[in-house]
């Protein structure tokens, strides 16, 4: 695969979670205009910190009046799962060119984490970095325009109203494990990792759940990889 | 922008961008010990499983097993249509059709 066609495979496999990004971009955008920040408060917080989930957090707890200090705390929190996620793209990233990296790291999010990872196999060790980089960056616009559009003429199109809508990511990750699963191993990791999540959910506050059950039933995998073998 | 508001958001900048490229730096460029290689390969289906179980199980912060629940209904043909077709556009438009029909009638 030539370089331009690496980055073409990239920008079209970003395509099915930008439709998942239209939605809450644009719900995110109403929401931050009515919580009281200014379109240029709304739109930069999506260009500079690029994380869908906090930034929606961050505006609730703005219109009911928290501190700075909590909400970043709770933007670290609801993001510390990416170190996990960066520690297992590393392996794909050791023929990329340092000088990508910062880039990269920039554009992890849990979907270009995702769709990357099931697709990586298909890309020359040193093209993965170039794929990451037009998959991520695709998905980045998406999410500044989204988010744009919401904050300006959202309010005329209640697009986050129509029914199934915020089902297009979670559908996304659906097909996205199971491409992850391919034997009983990563089977009973999953499943394993559901049930902790759900377990946690319950111990734990903020997203410990997701941190602590991937940890853990990754763990559990090896370990059944070395009994196997014994 | 107030001035608060920029404090929060080089606050936030920061707690967000270190976890994600920390690792990429440091672990890109290091021998790693094969257990520990194994253990990342395993993320992936432990990360997505973990995600994915409170959006399907659960219903406005409690846990949900009944015909109530719209998006655990909808899971089942999506998972199917995962499964036996392996295509992403295909899961995501049965994914959603299956919650916009099951919306109409529930």
């Amino acid at each position: 695969m030539e370089r331009k066609e690496v980055v073409i495979s990239g920008i079209k496999r970003a395509v099915p979670f930008l439709l998942g990004y239209l939605p809450i971009g644009i719900s995110y955008g109403l929401m931050a205009v009515k919580s009281g920040l200014s379109i240029m408060e709304t739109v930069s917080m999506s260009i500079f910190v690029f994380a869908g989930s906090s930034q929606l957090i961050s505006v609730n707890m703005f219109a009911a009046g928290a501190g700075v200090l909590s909400i970043v705390m709770m933007t670290f929190l609801v993001n510390l799962r990416h170190i996990l996620m960066s520690s297992s793209l590393s392996l794909q990233f050791r023929k990329t060119p340092g000088k990508m990296i910062p880039f990269l790291g920039f554009l992890v999010t849990d979907e270009s984490f995702a769709v990357s990872n099931a697709f990586f196999d298909q890309y020359r060790e040193r093209d993965k970095g170039l794929f990451f980089l037009s998959l991520g960056l695709t998905a980045y616009l998406g999410w500044v325009l989204s988010s744009f559009t919401g904050s300006i003429i959202g309010a005329l199109i209640p697009l986050g109203e129509l029914p199934g809508l915020d089902f297009v990511l979670p559908a996304m990750f659906i097909i996205l494990l199971v491409m992850q699963i391919g034997g009983k191993r990563e089977l009973f990791v999953a499943l394993l990792s559901a049930f902790l999540s759900l377990l946690f959910v319950y111990l734990l506050p903020d997203n410990w759940n997701i941190i602590i059950a991937t940890v853990l039933a990754a763990a559990a995998g090896v370990f059944f990889e070395k009994a196997d073998r014994i | 922008m107030h001035s608060e508001y920029i404090i929060f958001l080089l606050g936030a900048v920061l707690v967000t961008y270190l976890p994600r490229v920390i690792p990429l730096i440091v672990l890109s460029r290091m021998e790693i010990p094969d257990t520990v290689v194994s253990w990342l390969r395993y993320i992936p289906a432990a990360i997505l499983a973990a995600l994915l179980a409170p959006e399907l199980f659960m219903k406005n912060g409690v846990l949900e097993l009944s015909l109530k629940n719209i998006n655990l209904l909808a899971a089942i043909p999506a998972f199917l249509v995962a499964v036996y077709k392996k295509n992403i556009f295909l899961t995501i438009i049965t994914g959603v059709l299956s919650v916009a029909i099951l919306q109409v009638l529930l």
